[in-house]
């Protein structure tokens, strides 16, 4: 039989090893999408501030033209706001159930709403998109108005698609609030509403922005379910019921049908290694709400 | 102003509204998918190959390549983050490497998937001149799923009592057995439900599988099972357009006359999948559960 000393030695390298992949591993994908995403700024000659806030995307114009022509603007404010307005549409819905699962009814909660949330959560997000393409578009289209591809199907569609997001890390902070300020707020005569609205919502305020930031990073990245019933037409988004674009939707429609080392290609990684960037940055955001909950 | 007590009643209503809504909704959307695609899948649905251009084809190869690409995936996915986990559980104290570990997993976790996707388009298909294969799909889906495997086997490996470990090690056995033989026997339940859950994950994911496992089939020989072989199912260098895939590609490229149908019958062949998963990873860790628990009882 092997050497127990030796395959303590063994067993002890081998998980290092698999820990030390997952440093390479976030290292490498910075790296590699980064050294590409740079491309169309320093072997393209493209300026950052003309590909952050320009709104003509022609990376095939001839220099004639004054090209590329690589304004990302459009899709940069169709993320935003498709994934503004889903958080929108979203929250009332998600903090409602954790209140509901953590003040009003736990066993209700635990028996029912638990099961619901990790069903929203375990549906793909292709049949999402699928439900929005067959369901929701024609809906809008026939009742609403314009095409139904749309900002507003977008919307509605992320808003689903995070709400078990927000509603589970909602529902974990306020179940973390110790039942000593409930029975405080209860024994000063408040009603539960009261005591939800001026005592545990303010208390819980960190956890929820949290479920929020989450569920923001989410829409944020998600891809196929939007690109499916937004629409996918180059335009600002300036109305509600016009079809549109995101920085995913982009990515998806043209990664495939352009040449790589291609300006066009370059500028298409650019939005990859942006959105890349944006997740980091929603990581910092809820760094610095988590540390704020700990010094309370 | 309004009576403090008619407000709470309110509100208390407006909590179960939502509560009933978020329900239905979920029980309308499950519905609606299996209502519409229980109609479209038969036999031949599900063991056929897609036809581009005419009505009638099925999503036989896009199935076989789904759990083709789970299998693989496990198989990457369950060591590596089980060895994590369990460095960081057993063999690591909380300090500065620890804490740039965790930085990475977390960062890792939360890339959007297309992101991971398009690594996977530059590392394994472009550089490793893997192509867009079943290798280069299962390994995206392995840096996908890595995060969570890794923090799912180091709370179940964590939430394992220390007597036990301790009692172990007391009798002289090394840290490594006490690991293999004690505290990953204690964390099975929570490691295998983990497990399932992730497996439900990989089985709908698509963003990360375009650029990587592709979004075509090669003709598949079902006869011919050496895996060394170009036309043999099990070539892991071949393309592969799993069912997740599929239902997007049938929708973006609209070629099919019958679309609608083929999409109906796959959300509800994943949607299936999905709540077996579910029910399966539910069922399964209590079952253990009850049954390692019981064990020890009567030892």
């Amino acid at each position: 039989m092997a050497n127990p000393k030796l395959m303590n030695k063994i067993g002890r390298n081998f998980t290092l090893l698999c820990a030390s992949l997952l440093i390479v591993t976030t290292i490498s994908i910075i790296i590699f999408i980064a050294s590409k995403g740079l491309s169309t700024f320093i072997k393209d000659g493209v300026s950052i501030a003309d590909f952050l806030f320009e709104k003509v995307w022609r990376p095939d114009a001839p220099k004639s033209e004054g090209g590329p022509l690589v304004g990302a603007l459009p899709f940069i404010a169709g993320s935003v706001a498709v994934s503004l307005l889903a958080l929108v549409l979203c929250t009332p819905f998600g903090l409602g159930v954790a209140i509901f699962m953590s003040e009003i009814s736990p066993r209700w909660g635990r028996k029912v709403l638990q099961p619901v949330i990790e069903l929203f959560v375990g549906i793909p997000s292709v049949v999402y998109g699928w439900i929005g393409l067959s369901v929701l578009v024609p809906f809008i289209r026939n009742h609403i108005g314009g095409l139904g591809f749309s900002l507003l199907a977008g919307s509605i569609v992320l808003a689903i698609m995070i709400f078990p997001t927000i509603a589970s890390v909602s529902t974990d902070s306020l179940q973390a609030m110790s039942n000593d300020i409930r029975e405080a707020s209860l024994a000063l005569g408040a009603t539960r509403w009261q005591t939800i609205r001026m005592v545990l919502i303010p208390a819980a305020l960190p956890g929820i922005l949290t479920g929020v930031v989450l569920g923001l990073a989410r829409a944020f990245g998600e891809a196929l379910a939007v690109q499916m019933v937004i629409g996918n037409a180059i335009r600002m988004p300036d109305s509600l019921l016009k079809p549109m674009h995101t920085m995913t939707s982009i990515i998806t429609m043209e990664m495939s049908n352009t040449v790589m080392g291609t300006v066009w290609n370059d500028a298409l990684w650019s939005i990859a290694l942006l959105l890349m960037f944006i997740s980091f940055l929603f990581i910092m955001l809820i760094r610095i709400i988590e540390t704020r909950r700990a010094v309370k | 102003m309004m009576n403090a007590r008619t407000s709470d009643k309110i509100a208390t209503i407006i909590f179960y509204s939502i509560a009933i809504f978020i329900s239905l909704l979920l029980i309308a959307l499950i519905g609606f998918i299996l209502y519409h695609g229980l109609r479209v899948i038969n036999w031949h649905f599900l063991t056929s190959p897609p036809s581009a251009f005419r009505a009638g084809g099925g999503v036989g190869p896009q199935i076989f390549n789904s759990f083709l690409l789970l299998i693989l995936t496990m198989i990457f996915t369950i060591p590596l983050g089980l060895g994590a986990g369990i460095y960081l559980s057993e063999f690591s104290r909380e300090s500065r490497w620890t804490r740039i570990i965790r930085i990475c997993t977390e960062t890792l976790a939360s890339l959007p998937s297309i992101v991971i996707g398009l690594f996977g388009l530059l590392f394994f298909v472009t550089v490793l001149k893997w192509g867009f294969s079943l290798l280069s799909g299962a390994l995206a889906l392995t840096v996908l799923n890595l995060p969570v495997m890794t923090r799912i086997s180091e709370d179940a490996l964590r939430s394992v009592k220390r007597e036990l470990r301790e009692a172990s090690l007391a009798l002289g056995a090394t840290q490594w057995q006490t690991i293999v033989h004690v505290v990953l026997v204690a964390a099975i339940p929570g490691l295998v439900t983990g497990i399932i859950l992730t497996a439900g994950r990989v089985f709908g994911e698509a963003a990360a599988l375009l650029y990587t496992a592709g979004i075509t089939t090669p003709r598949l020989q079902f006869n011919n099972w050496n895996p060394l072989n170009m036309n043999s199912p099990l070539y892991i260098f071949r393309p592969a357009e799993t069912l997740a895939v599929h239902i997007w590609k049938v929708n973006s490229e609209g070629l099919a006359p019958d679309a609608r149908q083929i999409a109906d019958g796959a959300s509800a062949i994943l949607i299936i999948m999905v709540l077996f998963f579910n029910i399966v990873s539910r069922w399964f860790g209590r079952w253990l559960y009850g049954r390692m628990t019981g064990k020890h009882g009567k030892a």
